[in-house]
């Protein structure tokens, strides 16, 4: 087959002359050129799943709103990424995050480094627009070193892609749908029997909020270092 | 200038957020010069009084009494402010809906006691639990959320002030969920 060949394509975004490698993303140009996209699932280096959609843009022209972190640019389009209609959807997608699971703030080991609570604060949602359903699932505190709360999984998948995809392990998954769906080890396996997990933790590291820790750390020390993955990336990358 | 009528309420919290209110030290005098203070765990008015122009409530809506008082609050009063993290996403009262309000009873009144004489839960005197506890917007209207854990004293000073000269205040400068 013939590869396609890479060009360049030339579009708006903000009203800002921008450019791009034409396989790229909206949301790839937006941060080459300093435009700030709010993003929750997405992590550079990873696959884009578009699981979060926090990341919705405007199409000039278009009724729809579409997540750019999967969307490829194309000559000419005109993108809007600050609208009030997306300030207005962005804050009903923070709100059904936040009442899918408990995530409980005040008491959480993620309080202050957590990157759901910061969307919140960036955008200015003080308050949940749907009721909170409080779901309850089984925390896993089986293996030695990490604790999984799915209570406080936003399913952004950041965890089953790093271990796919970066450590090579594929220890995790998802089971189940919708208000049901959560991370499982293996066959759905307590953390400390399975068998493919390394305990290298980097889902730890690149997970967003505080479903994933590091056991007995304090509030004040389980700062995710979600940088020691972006740069394994890179280094792979550049050799 | 008449002073501006306000209310406080202690519901499902923990009294963190009236504790708060107390660390604005000195700026209640300032405070006071403005507002009365005409029902609260601070001063001792039995019934909550009608028109009433601003209703400060801490904590969730965990009982029937708790949902009695605050229908009541949003009939008495022009504007309500969710004050914390309980009255705003249910917070720490809320953990229970994980378990369910039966589980709580249960381990409160059988499995941690050594001795409970009518083998009953008690219905007297103490108000009835509601299946789920629930933030007060799930109930009623709601004009302001001031959220925190405990809501700092700064943000409920700057908030206060805000509602007092009519002007809008950006709350996620001054606190969130959690802080
Ligand atoms: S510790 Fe490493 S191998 Fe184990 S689940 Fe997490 S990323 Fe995968
Ligand atoms: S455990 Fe963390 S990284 Fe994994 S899906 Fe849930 S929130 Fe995302
Ligand atoms: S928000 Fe925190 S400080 Fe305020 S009442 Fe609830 S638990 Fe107490």
């Amino acid at each position: 087959m013939i590869k396609d060949k890479v060009r360049v394509k030339t579009f708006k975004i903000d009203d800002v002359a921008v450019t791009g490698r034409s396989d790229s993303t909206i949301l790839e140009v937006a941060k080459e050129h300093g435009i700030h996209i709010p993003t929750l699932c997405y992590l550079e280096g990873l696959s884009c799943v578009g699981a979060c959609r926090m990341c919705i843009v405007e199409i000039k022209g278009s009724s729809k709103l579409i997540p750019s972190c999967t969307a490829k640019i194309k000559e000419d389009m005109e993108v809007i990424t600050n609208s009030s209609r997306l300030i207005k959807h962005r804050k009903m997608i923070l709100s059904m995050i936040f009442a899918e699971r408990t995530h409980t703030c005040s008491v959480c080991v993620s309080n202050g480094h957590c990157e759901l609570q910061s969307q919140a604060t960036d955008i200015g949602l003080e308050h949940s627009l749907v009721p909170y359903i409080h779901k309850g699932f089984d925390v896993d505190a089986s293996h030695k070193e990490y604790v999984y709360d799915p209570n406080r999984c936003i399913l952004c998948t950041r965890c089953v892609r790093v271990c796919s995809e970066v450590e090579g392990a594929h220890a995790l998954d998802i089971l189940g749908r919708g208000i049901s769906a959560k991370i499982i080890h293996d066959m759905d396996e307590p953390w400390s029997t399975s068998e493919s997990c390394t305990s290298c933790g980097k889902c730890v590291q690149v997970c967003p909020t505080g479903a994933l820790f590091e056991k007995g750390a304090s509030a004040t020390e389980m700062v995710k270092k979600k940088s020691i993955v972006t740069n394994l990336i890179q280094a792979r990358k550049n050799k | 200038m008449s002073k501006v009528r306000v209310a406080t309420i202690w519901l499902d919290g923990c009294s963190g957020c009236h504790m708060s209110f107390l660390d604005m030290d000195e700026r209640l005098i300032e405070l006071a010069e403005l507002i009365d203070v005409v029902y609260s765990p601070y001063v001792d008015a039995k019934e909550f009084p009608t028109n009433v122009d601003l209703t400060i409530v801490e904590g969730a809506l965990s009982t029937d009494h708790d949902l009695k008082m605050i229908k009541k609050i949003r009939k008495n009063s022009k504007k309500i402010l969710a004050l914390g993290d309980c009255a705003i996403t249910g917070n720490i009262s809320a953990l229970k809906n994980l378990f369910g309000t039966e589980a709580v009873l249960k381990k409160g009144y059988f499995d941690l006691v050594d001795f409970n004489e009518s083998g009953e839960y008690p219905s007297k005197m103490v108000p009835k639990l509601l299946d789920k506890v629930i933030p007060l917007n799930e109930a009623v209207d709601i004009d302001f959320f001031v959220p925190g854990c405990p809501t700092p004293a700064d943000a409920i000073y700057e908030v206060i002030k805000g509602i007092l000269e009519n002007r809008e205040v950006d709350i996620s400068k001054l606190t969130r969920f959690g802080k």
